[in-house]
């Protein structure tokens, strides 16, 4: 396997503007991942974990520092570059799931392949392959507003998968869940991690999820405060 | 684009009832604009044909000093016709017509008229002149029924008519109504009778004299008639135009509250879109769209409106305005206090330009109005847009 990490970030530091002065947010962070990672950001709450999250997933921009992820510098990148790289190998899952209400299931999975100039007939194969994945082969044409709290993550889930992105990013993804439904999700992503050595990187203080995670990095503050590794 | 449609399309029928709000609205706009302007447009052109029929023929020659607005410049304005002209007038393709003042007493009242000499047998003219080919104890007249009504006088009624001959001497006679005829063209019959030329040459002692010479539509015209003027038809019509485009005018600002109103609809669905659509914004962005294509999609949403609308509209508007278009539009007051040519229906016309580019620019001004407040999302922070925490 490749051992070249899909994510280097060194010395970055990532400051708000806040009333007339400035809040750094992260206050400089070193971290490299590899390919296959199942791993973590945790903290308390302002410690930094969406902001390093978003920057991975270049929806946004370090103040300082350096951030590449998957060889793209992201700081440097255009804004059809960082779109490109979000749309090819970027998968995101959000806490409130953020699914296109007016879309049925089927079609929310499909987006981004759509995106993606896939044809008809891959987008099908590749739609079913990934809601198969989730366990949500009944109820393809419902729309989210229709599905309860666990079966919209999982769509979030098969929409974030569906193309088989290199990384996904989770921000508190079972923050909305009950507990079952919280290790149903996370044994799913667990086992598309082994299967299709998809990188998970997550944003948590949910100890459901800490306790599946191979790599926990414990932010505080805007700083890497411990990492823990678990071989398993 | 096919993608940004078909998701514009999607939201939008997702919205629902905000949706078809907007494209009644601008579906009302469609039909409305496109009858009043195919009224317009029918009305410019029946008034141009029964202008046509009644009065002008295919143009006119005009002796010079004739001024249709000044009754005095009457007394000068006749000359023996062109002998150029002769065949043409034998062959009844032009028609010479004496115009004169005279002065009539209906019922013992004094009333200035324009007496109007004219070939009782020529057939350029809707005006049934066959009528004054008769025998009456009298001079035969006919007179349009806005005039008669205004004389109270009716067919067979005799009344008195003065006039100053070519030597300034007056002389009188009778005249018998024998011929009553409504038209839509208020100018060959206001204060206006006609009588036989050839009768109105001999009491005026002016022996094949005219006024003006009435051609027959489609005629080749002679320019450099010595004494007289040509008058083509569209100089003859230009008032009609001119009319048409005053109307039209008035129109306009209805038109524009009409086009306002569907717009603040718009423009209300689409900064309300915004702003409720953070989230969906902010995941466009994270699923691989750059901030300009996600104002593209919420511009290419805006403008599917009037599409929505120009579907709606054709679903209803066509049938409408085909049959208006059938049966014509009855105008809802007298017409003949209009001044100029008005039929009391009207048949609009339609033509594909006047559809088209009303559709192209209520779709264009919706277009603009989309993307008007669709151009904040380039400037939104796609993190905060994602937790829609903007304000
Ligand atoms: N756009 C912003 N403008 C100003 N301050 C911000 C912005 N985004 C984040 N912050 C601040 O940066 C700090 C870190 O925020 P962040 O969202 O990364 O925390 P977090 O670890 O994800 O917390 P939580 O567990 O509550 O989600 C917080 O104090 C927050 O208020
Ligand atoms: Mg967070």
């Amino acid at each position: 396997m490749d051992n070249s990490p899909i994510i280097e970030i060194e010395k970055l530091v990532k400051k708000f503007p806040m009333g007339r002065g400035e809040f750094t947010a992260l206050n400089g962070i070193d971290l490299r991942f590899k390919q296959g990672e199942f791993a973590g950001l945790i903290g308390p709450s302002g410690s930094g974990k969406t902001t390093l999250l978003n920057i991975i997933g270049s929806l946004d921009v370090p103040s300082s520092g350096t951030a590449v992820v998957m060889g793209r510098t992201i700081e440097n990148l255009t804004a059809r570059e960082s779109a490109k790289l979000r749309k090819e190998s970027l998968g995101f899952i959000f806490q409130s799931y953020n699914l296109l209400a007016v879309h049925t299931v089927y079609e929310n999975v499909e987006f981004p392949l759509l995106l993606l100039n896939y044809t008809a007939s891959e987008r099908k194969k590749m739609v079913s392959d990934a809601l198969e994945w989730v366990g949500l082969t009944e109820k393809i044409k419902s729309k989210p507003p229709q599905l309860s709290g666990g079966e919209c993550q999982r769509v979030a889930i098969a929409r974030a998968m569906v193309k088989r992105p290199s990384l996904v990013l989770a921000d508190e993804p079972t923050a909305n869940l009950d507990t079952a439904n919280s290790h149903n999700i996370l044994k799913t992503m667990e086992t598309l991690n082994r299967e299709l050595k998809t990188t998970f990187l997550f944003a948590t203080h949910d100890d459901k999820v800490i306790s599946y995670l191979r790599r926990k990095i414990f932010l505080l503050d805007g700083k890497v405060d411990k990492e823990e590794i678990t071989s398993n | 684009m096919i993608l940004a449609i078909k998701l514009a399309y999607r939201n939008l029928i997702g919205a629902g009832l905000r949706t078809w709000l907007s494209v009644t609205v601008l579906s009302f706009s469609f039909v409305v604009i496109i009858f009043m302007k195919g009224v317009l447009t029918g009305w410019d052109r029946q008034a141009k044909t029964d202008m046509s029929n009644w009065e002008i023929g295919g143009g006119q020659y005009w002796q010079k000093n004739y001024d249709p607005y000044d009754p005095f410049t009457l007394n000068e304005s006749h000359a023996p016709v062109p002998s150029e002209l002769k065949d043409e007038i034998t062959a009844g393709n032009i028609e010479p017509s004496l115009i004169v003042p005279g002065t009539i007493y209906p019922q013992g009242r004094l009333q200035s008229v324009v007496i109007k000499g004219i070939n009782p047998r020529q057939s350029i003219l809707l005006l049934p002149s066959h009528k004054l080919d008769t025998i009456a104890d009298g001079i035969p007249a006919i007179i349009g029924s806005l005039m008669a009504k205004s004389l109270k006088a009716s067919a067979g009624d005799h009344i008195m008519l003065r006039w100053r001959d070519a030597n300034g001497t007056f002389d009188a006679g009778d005249i018998v109504i024998t011929g009553i005829f409504s038209t839509n063209v208020p100018a060959v019959e206001a204060g206006q009778i006609y009588i036989p030329l050839e009768k109105l040459r001999e009491i005026m002692m002016m022996p094949d004299e005219a006024t003006i010479l009435t051609f027959r539509d489609g005629m080749k015209t002679l320019t450099g008639l010595e004494g007289w003027i040509l008058m083509t038809k569209d100089e003859l019509t230009a008032p009609v135009d001119k009319m048409i485009k005053t109307k039209s005018a008035g129109q306009s600002i209805l038109f524009g509250i009409l086009l306002l109103l569907a717009m603040l609809a718009v423009f209300d669905t689409q900064v309300l879109s915004i702003f409720r659509r953070q989230r969906e914004i902010g995941t466009y962005v994270a699923l691989g769209y750059t901030r300009r294509q996600v104002v593209g999609l919420f511009t290419v949403e805006g403008t599917m409106h009037s599409v929505l609308a120009a579907i709606v509209s054709a679903a209803y508007g066509l049938p409408f305005l085909g049959w208006m278009a059938k049966n014509g539009w009855k105008m809802p007051v007298d017409t003949s206090e209009f001044g100029i040519a008005i039929a009391q229906t009207l048949y609009p016309v339609y033509s594909a330009g006047l559809i088209l580019s009303t559709v192209l620019i209520v779709t264009l001004t919706t277009a603009a109005v989309s993307y008007w407040p669709s151009r904040r999302i380039a400037e939104m922070n796609p993190t905060d847009a994602l937790r829609g925490r903007l304000q």
